[in-house]
């Protein structure tokens, strides 16, 4: 009886054994993302796709919520507890992670030469010798409307500034839709999807985005005042008690058919398609006169890189050669659409919301948000405070020339441009 | 002859032996981490991976530099209007309730009681979300119930304007924590023996000048105990803020309490890294408040309070 339990027991260890040293034979990899709405997306097409291309990997998607991503992801750094690959938010944020030796120098990794300059300015050293995250996508500003809403009412989308207020102004006096979704408890709304989308028409894109690194302008400067007098006026054409309404309230207000017009980035276009049950429309930041260059924000927006004390280096430089591949760049775009590849080979997308944002490429300049680069290194931290002007803009607490001194006022206070 | 014995007697290990899990586990995990974040709020970080000793730079910023100072004063009103809240609708409410429970005559009271203790009880996160839903304008409850009364038009987005925001927030809490005074004065109430009670019915003081003169003085010092335990707590929250309007605080920082400035400034928030040090810093004022005001309630309100012993 005792013998047989010892043979028993001795099976038992040599099986459990030869099974910690199978597993050991696989590097498993885990996955660091602020993205939990592609979790599907990750485990049912990506995940699958490299494994089988690389047998012997495994990997895990281990994403945690949107606004908790940041904090908790220096935490888990510090710690040495973080993922092998980090999913990568453009410029300071992992700048600052690579300077801290956190994540690894990519710049040679093979797959790199796929993307220009451009697209991997937002995970470069400002010396430029260093690449530490693989651009993965970037997301493009504009407005999506309700088709149905506009054929019934008789509009078409606009193209100049008069003609997107006359469009408000119709569906208001119409009364059937809310005019435009969007509201300002969650504040990044009103900047993200109010000023960063039509600001760059303003400020001419790139153009003011540099002159405003380098000093030559100020937030104070009409170019940037102006995008707040107009969102100022977007006020009376939101809902019912849009002090109070959150980015999920907004979402669903205009999936539901209630709102006509929803000032948007791109990624919402996956989240769009399966909850609206109507056809929608996409046009880009309306110009201020007939006949102007239009100016869009396409915006560089997420990368991934590697963990610099990961464990399994090589498996993890593999998994992110691969996602320099222009086989990642398909499936991504394709289940993610909204989210565009930045990968100079192009790649064909089936979405037809997708195909209008990203047809805006071609006609319009892109730019960058103006906040991202170098501007919110300090403290007070301007893209925060850029959130938190807008949405006292759009409330009527601050006037739209308050607001700007406030910003302007902030970013003097350590920001002081190189001569 | 009973000193002798005393001197003779060895040294009790086992009292240091009952005493060392508590107080190791409470100097790891609490004492430790005390001295580490004030240690911590008078360094400065130099740039690179290195910290310098700045001595007490942090606090020289914090209160003169005028963005930190606005943002530090803006928090501390707020945690004070807060603390001002919950003394005055929470505490009243409980001893209230309190009173109303003990009463001989009251049937269900047991029932009463749960009901409203449960609150207590549940995650911040789900009373933030759920009353975020209540008074959401689109699809709460409170402009459906406020229309169907014809009041549609008393109906405000509370959560996100600025002068009622604060206010919102407060009243919500109290509703999740009034369980708490109302347990404890409950508790206070029964302890009073009958002896004294009867004693009053004799002497003519019964109905509400019994509960003015007779039971209210007797639970002073529970009250007391609450009026503390409120101020620690409220000067620590965090929570239904942070889950209900989000690190920023919003609307214009309306109801940023020391504690969202706290997580904003230590862990960063979007684009804003972490600034450790300052954060020590916002930590280790919140410690200094707090101590001050227990330190206070100690020696200048507790020593006075009589006690009645029975």
């Amino acid at each position: 009886m005792k013998r047989t339990a010892l043979t028993t027991l001795l099976m038992a260890t040599s099986i459990l054994g030869s099974a910690g040293f199978a597993a050991a034979q696989d590097a498993a990899l885990t996955v660091e993302s602020w993205r939990n709405d592609d979790l599907a997306i990750w485990q049912e097409k990506l995940i699958p796709a490299f494994e089988k291309a690389n047998p012997g990997v495994k990997v895990t998607f281990a994403p945690s919520a949107p606004t908790e991503y940041n904090a908790a992801l220096n935490a888990k750094l510090d710690a040495g507890s973080a993922g092998d690959l980090i999913t990568c938010r453009p410029f300071d944020a992992s700048l600052e992670l690579y300077n801290k030796g956190q994540l690894a120098d990519l710049a040679s990794l093979p797959g790199m030469e796929n993307f220009s300059d451009v697209a991997k300015s937002a995970w470069t050293t400002d010396d430029g010798k260093a690449t530490f995250c693989v651009p993965m996508a970037s997301v493009i500003h504009g407005f999506i409307y309700n088709q149905e809403a506009f054929d019934k009412l008789g509009i078409k989308p606009p193209a100049t500034e008069e003609e997107f207020f006359a469009a408000l102004e119709k569906i208001k006096a119409d009364g059937t839709y809310v005019p435009m979704a969007m509201g300002t408890k969650d504040l990044w709304e009103a900047a993200t999807m109010g000023y960063q989308n039509i600001g760059p028409t303003y400020w001419k894109g790139e153009e003011g985005r540099l002159a405003l690194i380098k000093g030559d302008q100020k937030l104070t400067d009409p170019d940037w005042v102006e995008p707040y007098a107009t969102l100022a006026k977007w006020k009376p054409y939101l809902g019912d008690g849009f002090e109070a309404q959150s980015y999920p309230d907004s979402q669903n207000l205009f999936t539901l058919g209630r709102a006509a017009i929803y000032p948007a980035g791109s990624w919402e276009i996956s989240v769009f398609n399966t909850q609206a049950q109507f056809k929608m429309g996409a046009f880009p930041p309306p110009v201020r006169k007939a006949g102007d260059t239009c100016y869009i924000s396409d915006h560089n927006d997420i990368g991934i890189g590697m963990n610099a004390k990961s464990k399994n280096p090589e498996a993890a430089k593999k998994f992110l050669s691969w996602v320099a591949s222009p086989e990642f760049a398909t499936i991504y775009a394709n289940a993610l659409p909204g989210f565009f590849s930045l990968s100079s080979t192009p790649v064909k997308m089936e979405d037809p919301l997708a195909q209008e944002f990203v047809s805006w490429r071609e006609k319009c300049k892109p730019t960058i948000r103006s906040t991202y680069q170098i501007l919110s290194r300090g403290t007070p931290n301007l893209e925060n405070e850029t959130w938190v002007e807008s949405a006292n803009v759009i409330n009527g607490t601050d006037t739209p020339d308050v607001a700007a001194k406030k910003l302007q006022d902030g970013l003097d206070s350590w920001y002081k441009p190189a001569k | 002859m009973a000193g002798d014995t005393e001197n003779r007697r060895p040294f009790r290990w086992h009292i240091a032996v009952f005493l060392a899990p508590a107080v190791l586990v409470y100097t790891a995990i609490m004492i430790l981490p005390l001295f580490g974040t004030l240690q911590l709020s008078l360094f400065t970080a130099d740039g690179h991976q290195s910290r310098i000793f700045a001595g007490l730079d942090n606090f020289r910023r914090l209160f003169f530099d005028p963005r930190w100072s606005a943002t530090f004063w803006n928090a501390l009103w707020n945690n004070t209007w807060f603390f001002i809240i919950h003394m005055l609708v929470q505490n009243p409410i409980g001893i209230a309730l309190a009173a109303l429970l003990s009463s001989p005559k009251l049937r269900f009271s047991a029932f009463y009681r749960t009901a409203i203790f449960i609150p207590t009880v549940l995650s911040f996160v789900i009373v933030g979300f759920a009353w975020k839903l209540i008074l959401s304008p689109l699809w709460g409850v409170a402009p459906n119930l406020l229309d169907l009364v014809g009041l549609k038009s008393l109906f405000v987005p509370w959560l996100g304007k600025e002068e009622y925001a604060l206010t919102t927030l407060g009243l919500i809490s109290v509703w999740q924590f009034v369980g708490i005074p109302m347990m404890l004065i409950y508790a206070a109430l029964l302890s009073i023996p009958d002896e004294v009670i009867e004693a009053a019915e004799c002497d003519g003081i019964t109905g509400m000048s019994q509960f003015w003169k007779i039971k209210l003085p007797l639970i002073l010092p529970s009250i007391g105990i609450i009026s503390v335990l409120t101020f620690v707590g409220n000067f620590n929250a965090f929570d239904l803020i942070y889950s209900a309007q989000g690190a920023l605080a919003g609307p214009n920082y309306a109801t940023d309490i020391l504690g969202t400035f706290l997580y904003r400034t230590f862990f960063g928030f979007q684009l804003q890294t972490g600034d450790p040090y300052m954060g020590s810093t916002i930590a280790s004022m919140m410690f200094f408040i707090i101590l001050t005001g227990v330190c206070l309630y100690l020696f200048a309100i507790q020593t006075r309070l009589r006690r009645y012993q029975f």
